[in-house]
């Protein structure tokens, strides 16, 4: 349940801005691909095409073609709603829906496709699903307390399970533990090197030991100056990237000599 | 909500701990913030006096002597305006809420900006509509123009009894009067609503439309159980302004003392506040008591919906998002 993510001249404007420019890169499956950069480079602006979760923002649009195994997300006809059915998302911050419960939570995308399951099933669903996310220990006997009770961490590792919960082909990951303690950041660390068995993850963080421990891939993104587009610089093997870049602004921005 | 507000400038002094004498801007802010609180509840208070003491007499008069020199007894008396009231009420919320919703939810997550703005002010321009024009044009175009409709309406669904009895000529019904009502409430309503619906949080519009949520769905998911209390504050702000409306009613409606549900016929039942109005005028003695403990029982059916509202919003408080 994973899938190879090609991407071929992507270029992302809001109105005439043009945020990302030319990115061409390969994510590969089963692993974990970390985007790295300072703020504004366009790293999450980039994630968010690869949902079409960026086309929230009114005038938001692409150019060039994002492949899911072949199928390009962009293709005449292809309708958002599905793609995100497939490719899920973590956000910045914790956001269960507040007035749902802890199950009704893992269980909110399910409802909206498969309303019909029997409840029996939907509750295996729900357990597998916090299990996967390493929180079925600490909920399982409250799983109908409101879900924002939970400390922050375990309120980001339900929104894990409900991304889970709809097997989706890819899980992006828009800084995950920029709003947790260490303790609950090394929980969802753990959570990813455990979940890249299965899925093709994505994740933005500004947090590069992060990057270093726990991805596969990494990929620097930079601008030029304010109101320039953000351009992938280079791409590879985190242990490349971290130790040997081809490029000289990456070797400046992993060893803080930016700027 | 201004009860909430109130409560809060009556304590803030106490939370000082450390009060500086030399502070003259804090203790003059601080002191005109708890003289308006505690001028607010002073009016309630006298308000709540004048009721009682001018409506005590018509309450525990003999019946046989307001029978002679007032209205008749008193809880007889009051009942059909009571219903009149609830259910002139009742009609005009079943009418505006939906509408305002929508209207509030197209402003907040439909509309293209340009389009939202304008119509946000058109909307709120209507809330300053003075009600005695309302009351005219309720009379003057709305009821000749529906009576068609009700005639209509009473002659294909009559068997429904809601739509029963002999329709009106002229069009002033209780259906045409909690039409013109609900043109009074829909502003406050759809205003209201449309400020919760705006502050409904991205972080959870952007959760529900990552799982694969159709614009609609995220709306249900994200947005409506967000605005919830913020709904229901909405509504009872608008029946209370329904409940107490009197000029529309007054002008529309040539009510009587029937309890009916029925919409369309020339027969209604009047509201306390149009009651009041009307009668006040040519009262006198006991009839003066009588028509202030009607004012009583209104403000008291007014104190009721508040208080219900207020348990509703706090019963899920702790799934409200604010924790």
């Amino acid at each position: 349940m994973s899938k190879r993510i090609e991407v071929t001249d992507l270029n992302v404007y809001y109105g005439d801005f043009r945020a990302v420019e030319d990115v061409t890169m390969a994510i590969e499956p089963k692993a974990i691909t970390a985007f790295i950069g300072p703020s504004g480079c366009g790293k999450s602006t980039f994630l968010r095409t690869l949902n079409r979760m960026h086309e929230v923002v009114p005038g938001a649009r692409v150019e060039g073609e994002v492949l899911l195994d072949g199928e390009n997300l962009y293709g005449p006809g292809v309708d958002p709603v599905r793609v995100r059915r497939q490719v899920g998302m973590v956000f910045q911050r914790p956001n269960p829906f507040p007035t749902m419960s802890i199950k009704e939570n893992v269980l909110a995308g399910i409802n909206l496709n498969n309303r019909r399951m029997p409840a029996s099933e939907k509750d295996a669903l729900a357990e597998r699903a916090l299990r996967g996310a390493n929180l079925w220990d600490e909920v399982k006997n409250r799983l109908d307390a409101p879900g924002s009770g939970l400390s922050g961490g375990q309120q980001q590792r339900l929104c894990i399970a409900r991304a889970i919960a709809m097997e989706p082909q890819v899980l992006l990951m828009d800084e995950p533990c920029s709003a947790l303690d260490p303790i609950s950041t090394l929980a969802i660390e753990d959570l990813m090197a455990k979940l890249k068995e299965e899925y093709t993850i994505v994740i933005v963080t500004h947090n590069m030991q992060q990057a270093a421990r726990i991805s596969d891939v990494t990929a620097f993104f930079n601008i030029a100056g304010t109101g320039s587009p953000g351009r992938l610089i280079e791409s590879g093997p985190t242990e490349k990237i971290f130790s040997v870049p081809d490029v000289k602004a990456t070797e400046d921005y992993i060893s803080g000599r930016f700027g | 909500m201004s009860q909430q507000s109130m409560i809060r400038a009556d304590a803030e002094p106490a939370s000082h701990h450390h009060p500086d004498p030399k502070r003259v801007g804090d203790r003059v802010f601080s002191g005109l913030a708890t003289g308006s609180g505690v001028l607010i509840l002073v009016i309630l208070a006298l308000v709540a006096a004048f009721l009682l003491i001018q409506g005590t007499p018509a309450l525990l008069a003999d019946p046989a002597k307001l029978t002679a020199q007032g209205y008749g007894p008193f809880a007889e008396w009051v009942a059909p305006y009571v219903f009149g009231t609830l259910w002139a009420a009742a009609l005009a919320l079943f009418l505006a809420v939906p509408v305002s919703i929508g209207i509030a939810l197209f402003i907040s997550h439909y509309a293209p900006r340009r389009l939202a703005q304008p119509l946000g002010y058109v909307i709120d321009l209507l809330a300053a509509v003075p009600s005695v024009v309302f009351g005219l044009w309720g009379a003057a175009v709305l009821a000749p123009a529906v009576q068609p409709m009700w005639a209509w309406l009473n002659a294909n669904l009559g068997f429904i009894p809601l739509f029963g009895g002999q329709a009106s000529g002229t069009g002033r019904t209780i259906l045409t009067a909690a039409i013109v009502l609900a043109t009074m409430v829909l502003p406050i309503i759809t205003s209201l609503c449309r400020e919760v619906f705006l502050q409904a949080p991205k972080l959870h519009e952007e959760a529900a439309l990552a799982l694969g949520a159709t614009h609609w769905e995220m709306i249900k998911m994200a947005v409506l159980p967000f605005a919830r209390p913020g709904i229901i504050a909405a509504v009872m702000l608008g029946l209370g302004r329904a409940l107490g409306e009197t000029m529309a009613v007054a002008m529309v409606l040539s009510g009587g003392r029937q309890i009916s549900f029925q919409l369309l016929t020339s027969e209604n039942p009047n509201t306390i506040a149009a009651t009041i109005a009307q009668n006040f005028p040519e009262a006198f003695g006991l009839k003066v008591n009588q028509l202030i403990a009607a004012g009583l029982v209104l403000f008291v059916i007014t104190l009721a919906v508040n208080t219900i509202a207020r348990w509703i919003v706090a019963r899920r408080a702790q799934y409200s998002g604010a924790n």
